[in-house]
């Protein structure tokens, strides 16, 4: 047996874009953002997208995002076109399907760790007391147990991080899309940070990370680097490493 | 549905948060509205106090009374063609009654005669002026809407001898017999001495319009005796027995005048029966207009106080820009944004209004204790009036930030610093 195929994909495939781009106008020049990108992410892969600032990899996390609606091409999300969608169905799709992790952590500063991780269960129109129950076992899977009723003013910065990876978590989304989630926390804390990923994906999650730094790029299993609105290589690199490491045996 | 609901009990616990972490900001925005709402509420209430104050004075006139006079009360363009009528005379009283008496089916009581002039009314060194003096019938007190506080009515046999005696209003015995009842005490009218048999119950006064309080009435022959004169103005009062036929009774007594008059079939009416409803209604254009005119006014500063919530909430949502980005992320639909901030604005509102609805009811409070004729009249229906203005001043003036943070693009919200 070719030891590559257990750990190529196997999942169905959840995001499924061909050849998107995005155009902005800014003034009299009009950017293009992405000139053409397609890319397949399968279930419970770990995958990060690198590219210098301005290559397009903000824009391409958007629209996996459902934040944005590309100008042309293809997306598909879980078999549903999201081109289509109007500003509701995105709020949906977001909802449901896509668990964010913000760079700055984007918890609101006056509510609880609790209150903050119910808001998604809020809109998702889950009654209360469940919404309580749920957002409570997110933040112990998460190790913050004992930090239910702290404000984020309380809590470090790692602590925030991990209220936010709570909050993506508590409506179990088909994918959690991390911008630069150790952005804004020291080293030490971001190895913490990325250990939490690499659990939440043995689980079974699917995590696509947006970054620049290749030695967070590095936890994932799949890199794909965009340049000047291009994919301009999509490796496994992770794989690489696991086929090395099986090799070796 | 359920949805909609977990929306909005959070939006109004976010609203109550947002205003309890910006403390001096929201009271300084809800003050505009504080003032608004009272501004608006005391002119409410002065309104309902007018509208009072006028049924007061009208029920003077009795709901069931008609009063056949020489010109309508209505106003005229044509006043020329009523000045030249025949005088309404008092023996017409004593004719309508005979004919009423002979009619069983009549809709029609009785008739009551009524003549009237301006005097001065003197008791010992204290004189007062523009007194209205009424020479009537007995039968006066069942046309008239007050009663005694102290003493009676004069009698059939006082009326009829023409005896020197008078009832008189709250107001004249207060100014003539500061201390002490006047009942029995005398009063010099144009030279000729009165004794005083009953004082009426206060009735209060409005704008000036008539009242009983200042006001003599005195037997019809004591009256023609002592100040006979042209000047003097005569009525007929007619008290109906149904005031729910008052149309008809109307009709009747037209037919009836008609005979007392001995006017032909083809010719005009030369006489105008009266009554309270043709009043109120000249003076309701009247009313109207002041109420509109003031509460315009008032509510000028409450749309004052509307921009001053518009403009805050627009504050919020440029401060919180990012929170809507990151709520947009989470899932919030555009809906969802636009109630909450139009919660915020509301809930400013209604907090506004509940202080200001209290202030305005201190303030009437003060004002009723204070002066008592004043007429101001809160009302269930104007706090119900007020709760909702506020609800609608909360509403109208979030709309456009609201609107304007639902239609936030997520992406640039996101990254908005």
């Amino acid at each position: 047996m070719d030891p590559l195929d257990s750990i190529r994909p196997h999942g169905p495939i959840v995001i499924d874009i061909e050849n998107i781009t995005k155009n902005y106008v800014m003034g009299e020049e009009t950017v293009h953002a992405l000139r053409g990108v397609s890319l397949k992410i399968h279930r419970n892969e770990y995958l990060a997208i690198m590219g210098p600032s301005g290559s397009g990899k903000s824009t391409l996390m958007n629209m996996l995002g459902c934040l944005d609606t590309p100008s042309s091409g293809r997306y598909d999300f879980s078999g549903k076109n999201v081109k289509e969608m109007d500003d509701d169905e995105l709020a949906a799709i977001r909802n449901r399907e896509i668990g964010f992790v913000f760079q700055t952590f984007n918890l609101l500063p006056r509510s609880t760790s609790l209150k903050n991780v119910e808001l998604p269960l809020i809109y998702a129109g889950v009654d209360p007391d469940t919404r309580e129950e749920r957002a409570a076992e997110a933040l112990r899977d998460v190790g913050l147990g004992d930090r239910l009723s702290h404000k984020p003013n309380e809590l470090s910065g790692g602590q925030r991080q991990r209220v936010a990876i709570a909050r993506a978590l508590v409506n179990r989304p088909s994918i959690i899309l991390a911008d630069e989630p150790t952005g804004n926390l020291d080293s030490k804390t971001g190895e913490e940070i990325m250990a939490l990923l690499e659990t939440l994906y043995e689980r079974g999650n699917t995590i696509i990370l947006v970054t620049h730094e290749s030695d967070i790029a590095r936890h994932a299993r799949r890199t794909v680097f965009l340049r000047d609105g291009l994919i301009e290589s999509d490796d496994y690199a992770g794989r690489d490493r696991e086929f090395a490491e099986l090799s070796a045996r | 549905m359920k949805r909609f609901w977990y929306e909005i009990s959070e939006s109004w616990k976010i609203a109550a948060a947002q205003m309890l972490s910006n403390k001096t900001r929201s009271t300084l925005t809800a003050l505009g509205v504080i003032i608004g709402i009272v501004a608006v509420t005391l002119m409410g209430t002065a309104v309902n106090g007018i509208q009072a104050g006028f049924d007061k004075s009208m029920s003077v006139l009795g709901e069931d009374v008609l009063y056949v006079q020489k010109e309508p009360w209505a106003r005229v363009n044509d006043w020329w063609n009523y000045r030249n009528r025949k005088k309404i005379e008092t023996s017409y009283a004593e004719q309508l009654n005979r004919m009423i008496g002979a009619m069983p089916n009549s809709n029609l009581i009785i008739a009551v005669p009524a003549t009237s002039l301006i005097q001065s009314v003197k008791h010992d060194d204290a004189v007062v002026n523009g007194i209205f003096t009424l020479g009537t019938t007995s039968d006066f007190i069942l046309t008239s809407t007050v009663d005694c506080k102290e003493g009676r009515f004069f009698n059939e046999i006082e009326a009829r001898d023409a005896s020197e005696v008078c009832v008189i209003g709250y107001d004249v015995a207060d100014a003539l017999f500061p201390s002490g009842s006047s009942v029995g005490q005398r009063v010099t009218i144009n030279g000729h001495p009165f004794k005083i048999v009953g004082v009426n119950n206060r009735q209060g006064t409005f704008l000036g319009l008539f009242s009983w309080d200042s006001m003599i009435v005195m037997p019809l022959p004591a009256f023609k005796k002592y100040f006979n004169t042209p000047k003097a103005e005569s009525d007929v009062r007619v008290k109906v027995k149904d005031k729910t036929k008052l149309a008809e009774a109307k009709d009747e007594l037209v037919g009836l005048m008609r005979r007392v008059r001995g006017l032909s079939p083809e010719a005009k009416d030369d006489f105008a029966i009266n009554e309270q409803q043709a009043f109120k209604s000249t003076l309701d254009p009247v009313k109207n207009s002041i109420a509109i005119a003031g509460l315009f006014i008032t509510g000028l500063s409450l749309f004052v106080g509307a921009i001053g919530i518009m403009n805050i909430t627009f504050v919020s949502v440029k401060e919180r820009t990012k929170e809507i980005g990151t709520r947009k992320a989470l899932g919030a639909r555009r809906r969802t944004i636009l109630l909450q901030f139009l919660i915020e604005s509301t809930a400013l509102c209604l907090l506004g209004g509940f202080i200001g609805l209290a202030f305005a009811f201190l303030v009437c409070m003060g004002i009723t204790r204070a002066f008592e004729s004043f007429p101001l009249h809160l009302s269930m229906g104007l706090v119900i009036t007020s709760m909702v203005v506020s609800v609608m001043t909360g509403l109208l003036s979030g709309f456009a930030p609201a609107w304007t943070a639902a239609r936030l693009d997520p992406v640039t919200a996101l990254r908005y610093e």
